[in-house]
């Protein structure tokens, strides 16, 4: 089921270093929202605190408070390992298990909950493909391994991983950048097709493809070499790519900078 | 009509010769060349050396080499054969690699991915250190320590676990194998726990990423992403660990039973390998002695050549799955 996510003046650091300062926002269930920016404004950070993924990296911490409807992601209570659960992440680099089989790369998840059987197995597999769109392309070879497949078929492949556990929100950190423009355009399909069901939060670096693939856009930026990245201002996306309220935000979708 | 340019695969075309030749490509050429040559040679020479030595006193044996259990090259009618040398390497290095090799997989997760930085830093110094003790030392804490030690453990295990056949017997003594085996396997426990460190530090961050994102925990991220990434890289530090449990000498010679009997009773007082066979009998041994006693290296070697070709085809077996795209 989809959620939303209220965020309240979030700050996320890497050790002494501020990457994010003050960030509030609201991300709509059921929707694609994107958030654009010039490299190192912290749009990537701010991604991986909904997630809790920021404070995998040694040092890294998080102040500020991310309400996933009426449960706060950072209460005391709340172990990080469940909130990745409900949030799921897909990467800019594809990256399915090598070791692993396409069946297993899917069934990863599912395995780690423990209480699925093996017919129950099967049918989550593969219905994730179906949603992924890749069933029809890896129905006759899920044994074979995922580290086969192209560029563009193992991001689904991870898509069809991050929503066979069932996630309320899914989180992708520039899914495109590194594959080719008719990978992306499937790519841009599924993100379509999923928002009925998922929140989606998309960072890409592609404006066009912001504008194509998202209801609402966040622009972030960061004064200087060093300064925390902050939320310049977060619109619908129409509104942002026609008429932004923020003279940086003007230039930065105009080309002038960034 | 065009010829197509020859290339190596993968590399610069060396079919012709580049048209401006830098000074210097000759001499080094013919360095690189040489050393690769004298190293050849060097191995045939060693190769010759030992068959040579070793055939006369193989056509002297009165006994079937690879069967025979008793040794005793030395006597007029020489009967010798590797039966029990052998199998008490085998057992040994297996029985050391099967108590390290655990012991070896934890302390390298546990400084790759458990550890403070700082605690971590130190235990990987410690670790390596550890690997450049002299064998002999540790031959001796054997010695002095460890064969009286192991009298009431070994009386333990005798009585309790008697049903397995390894801790069978009627007597119990602490110069045994398995106290050879304990002493082994914490020799080569660093070799295998510092390269096992290695492999997993190496495990790709987006691969633990993706199964953190999944809701792993830190456990099942090591699990799913960094154990299946590092199995080659263990495979062959375990491989490296029992060949040099195999070929470790002085610290077995001080402490192996020396008998020649073929047993899987590691608690009793039975039990020899070939190494410190050639340890102990090499001084006081004739010609034929001596031959006999190469002969053994030779078998030893073919062992350690069986086994590293089965680690090479158990890694080779999951070759399409170990090219990791990310």
């Amino acid at each position: 089921m989809a959620k939303q996510i209220e965020v309240s003046d979030l700050d996320a650091y890497y050790g002494s270093h501020k990457a994010i300062e003050g960030i509030t926002m609201t991300i709509e269930p059921r929707s694609v929202t994107a958030f654009i920016g010039p490299s190192g404004c912290g749009k990537s950070t701010f991604l991986r605190t909904l997630n809790r993924m920021h404070e995998v990296i040694p040092g890294a911490r998080v102040e500020g408070k991310i309400l996933l409807e009426d449960q706060d992601l950072y209460g005391s209570d709340i172990d990080p390992v469940s909130v990745r659960r409900t949030v799921g992440m897909v990467f800019q680099r594809p990256n399915p298990f090598p070791t692993m089989s396409i069946f297993d790369n899917v069934a990863a998840g599912l395995r780690l909950n423990g209480r699925v059987t093996k017919s129950e197995t099967q049918g989550i597999v593969e219905s994730s493909l179906k949603d992924a769109n890749l069933w029809n392309e890896v129905k006759d070879r899920l044994n074979k391994p995922g580290a086969g497949l192209s560029g563009g078929q193992q991001q689904r492949l991870c898509i069809a991983r991050a929503i066979a556990v069932n996630p309320s929100v899914l989180l992708m950190d520039e899914p495109c950048s590194a594959l080719d423009p008719i990978s992306t355009l499937a790519i841009e399909d599924l993100i379509s097709k999923l928002k009925n069901d998922y929140t989606i939060v998309i960072v890409t670096h592609n404006m066009q493809q912001a504008a194509r693939v998202s209801d609402r856009t966040a622009f972030f930026n960061l004064a200087g070499q060093g300064q925390p990245g902050k939320l310049v201002e977060m619109d619908d996306t129409s509104k942002i790519f026609t008429n932004p309220t923020q003279k940086a935000t003007e230039d930065y979708i105009t080309g002038r900078f960034g | 009509m065009v010829t197509p340019l020859r290339t190596r695969e993968g590399g610069p075309a060396t079919g012709r010769p580049a048209f401006r030749r830098s000074r210097g490509e000759g001499p080094f050429r013919f360095a690189t060349t040489g050393a690769g040559i004298l190293l050849l040679a060097i191995m045939a020479a060693i190769a010759v050396f030992l068959i040579v030595k070793a055939v006369p006193a193989l056509q002297a044996n009165t006994s079937h080499f690879l069967t025979e259990k008793i040794w005793t090259p030395n006597s007029t009618k020489p009967v010798f054969g590797i039966a029990a040398l052998a199998f008490g390497t085998v057992i040994s290095s297996f029985l050391a690699l099967i108590m390290a090799l655990p012991v070896a997989i934890g302390v390298a997760l546990f400084i790759s991915h458990y550890a403070p930085r700082r605690l971590a830093g130190v235990l990987g110094y410690v670790i390596d250190l550890l690997a450049a003790v002299p064998s002999v030392v540790y031959g001796l804490w054997g010695v002095i320590f460890l064969i009286p030690f192991m009298k009431g453990p070994s009386t333990f295990l005798n009585t309790y676990f008697g049903w397995i056949p390894l801790f069978a017997g009627d007597a119990v003594y602490g110069k045994s194998i398995l106290t050879g085996s304990i002493v082994l396997g914490i020799m080569i426990l660093p070799i295998i726990a510092a390269i096992s460190r290695e492999v997993f530090l190496q495990a790709p961050t987006s691969l633990e990423e993706a199964s953190l994102a999944l809701g792993a925990t830190r456990w099942e991220m090591i699990r799913m992403s960094v154990l299946p990434f590092g199995r080659p890289g263990v495979i062959s530090a375990a491989m490296l660990g029992l060949g040099r449990a195999m070929g470790e000498t002085i610290a077995v010679a001080l402490i192996f039973p020396a008998t020649f009997d073929i047993t899987f009773k590691v608690l009793s007082a039975n039990g020899n390998s070939i190494a410190a066979n050639i340890a102990n009998g090499f001084g006081e041994a004739t010609p034929i002695g001596q031959g006999a006693l190469i002969a053994s290296g030779l078998v030893l070697f073919v062992i350690t050549l069986v086994v590293n070709t089965a680690a090479r085809l158990i890694i080779a077996r999951r070759k399409e799955y170990s090219r990791a795209a990310a």
